[in-house]
């Protein structure tokens, strides 16, 4: 299968990609791992005429804590989130994304900008930077700016990027001494997209009840969604069974599926209930596990 | 175009250099030849098969700078200046690769058509987990498809491998 034709760029400065984007428009595509854009292309529902591509631009691949944050380049690789000891000790959730995305060869070329901005709902890392309080940075011709990843997911396959701007990198909150995380997936086989799946990070207190909680869910609506209202219930709670079952049972009645190849809505629905428990208690247990 | 950014000239061709198995090659490409388009019909390195063609077989893999990547949905120039090893590049000196000898003894093939793909694959793994479980072995051939074999053999080679490189022979 091969795509139309195209004129390929590969500019080795983040500002002459901005520029290369302003200067073809709508006719141009940004390349970060290629891992969607290219089956679209060999399928010919995107046919861009010029692929920017960043792959040569130096310092848009990078996993490092700095200050308050976690620092991910657009670049990052998933396989890297796998590989690298302090995703795994301190931002578990990220690394569990990592082990259940795509394939190892998707993994070794796929990144977490490319991803997001792809934004299909069904997509990991949507739901799991939901379930951090992230932000999400853009290049654009009048500069550097920061989306709340609470706006940034606007429709299926729609972000808050502007004609022009380029993702340049994700920061998450540094993670927080009793903090701890996990992402759950149901899919029907490696390299599927998920039937459901949920994130949740949480922060216990000193005495063990529920400080912070935040919970993303992939593939129940037309974005990557948050449970607002399983969230709601645990705060301040103790983060014992019955509390995590009872956010867990809220996040399926939040959660907006539609019947697919992948299941009735009522399956799937049935399914988020039992994913979040899950990513709840491993993320609870995960965070006693720190804080100890 | 400027010094700072490379671009293909306006008929959609563009130069690509790379080294495969150890030989460096350069082409003038269409730039919207797939990386495994071009390992098969311009160096007519037909070890490396195109199955699905849809990213999700596997048959296409390739180890690009190390790392294993589905050769069928990358480009050749996003490859400009990498270094790649295709199934033909294993073996040195007419002495089969530890992977490929395992897969030999343990039958870990029948019809070969998913081969290529599933060696180098073991290859990766192999190099980033020495004495990997059979979860992780299965883990690591996941982005490979066998119609034939039900996988057990394939595992037990990949296991028997993992034996070989470290030392057992």
């Amino acid at each position: 299968m091969y795509p139309h034709s195209f004129d390929y760029v590969r500019p080795e400065s983040l500002d002459r990609a901005v520029g290369l984007l302003r200067e073809h428009g709508e006719r141009a595509k940004v390349l970060a791992g290629g891992q969607s854009l290219i089956p679209l292309m060999k399928l010919r529902l995107a046919s861009p005429a010029v692929l920017i591509d960043l792959g040569r631009i130096p310092g848009l691949s990078m996993l490092k804590e700095d200050g308050e944050f976690l620092r991910i380049g657009a670049m990052t690789r998933h396989r890297d989130f796998e590989q690298t000891a302090m995703v795994r000790d301190r931002y578990p959730l990220l690394a569990d994304v990592a082990r259940v995305l795509g394939d190892p060869q998707v993994r070794n070329l796929g990144t977490i900008g490319g991803s997001i901005a792809h934004a299909d709902p069904a997509g990991d890392w949507g739901a799991a930077l939901l379930a951090f309080d992230a932000k999400v940075l853009a290049r654009g011709p009048s500069g550097e700016r920061t989306i709340p990843i609470d706006e940034f997911f606007k429709d299926t396959f729609t972000t808050a990027l502007k004609a022009g701007e380029i993702l340049t990198e994700v920061r998450l909150p540094k993670a927080g001494a009793h903090a701890g995380g996990a992402y759950t997936k149901l899919k029907r086989k490696t390299g599927d997209f998920a039937t459901v799946a949920a994130a949740a990070q949480v922060e216990l207190d000193g005495g063990g009840k529920v400080m912070k909680v935040r919970i993303g869910l992939a593939a129940v609506g037309t974005t990557p969604i948050r449970a607002k209202r399983a969230e709601d219930h645990l705060k301040g709670k103790p983060a014992d069974e019955a509390h995590l079952a009872a956010a867990a049972k809220l996040a399926a009645q939040e959660a907006r599926p539609t019947s697919d190849l992948r299941g009735t809505a009522e399956y799937k629905r049935a399914m988020v209930e039992v994913f979040t428990r899950r990513a709840l208690e491993r993320a609870v247990e995960r965070a006693r596990g720190r804080g100890a | 175009m400027t010094s700072h950014t490379k671009a293909a000239p306006a008929d959609g061709r563009v130069r690509v250099a790379l080294t495969v198995n150890g030989a460096r090659h350069e082409r003038s490409v269409e730039t919207r030849t797939l990386l495994v388009d071009f390992i098969r019909d311009e160096l007519r390195l037909t070890g490396t098969h195109v199955g699905c063609d849809t990213s999700h077989c596997g048959a296409c893999t390739v180890l690009l700078d190390g790392r294993s990547v589905k050769s069928c949905t990358m480009f050749a120039v996003q490859a400009d200046g990498a270094s790649i090893t295709t199934i033909e590049g294993l073996a040195q000196h007419g002495r089969l690769h530890p992977v490929q000898q395992a897969f030999k003894e343990n039958h870990g093939l029948q019809c070969g058509f998913c081969t290529p793909g599933v060696v180098l694959a073991a290859t990766e793994l192999l190099q980033m987990t020495k004495a990997p479980t059979e979860a992780e072995i299965r883990a690591g051939i996941s982005g490979n498809l066998c119609r034939c074999t039900g996988y057990v053999n394939i595992v037990r080679s990949v296991a028997a491998a993992a034996e070989m490189m470290s030392g057992g022979r």
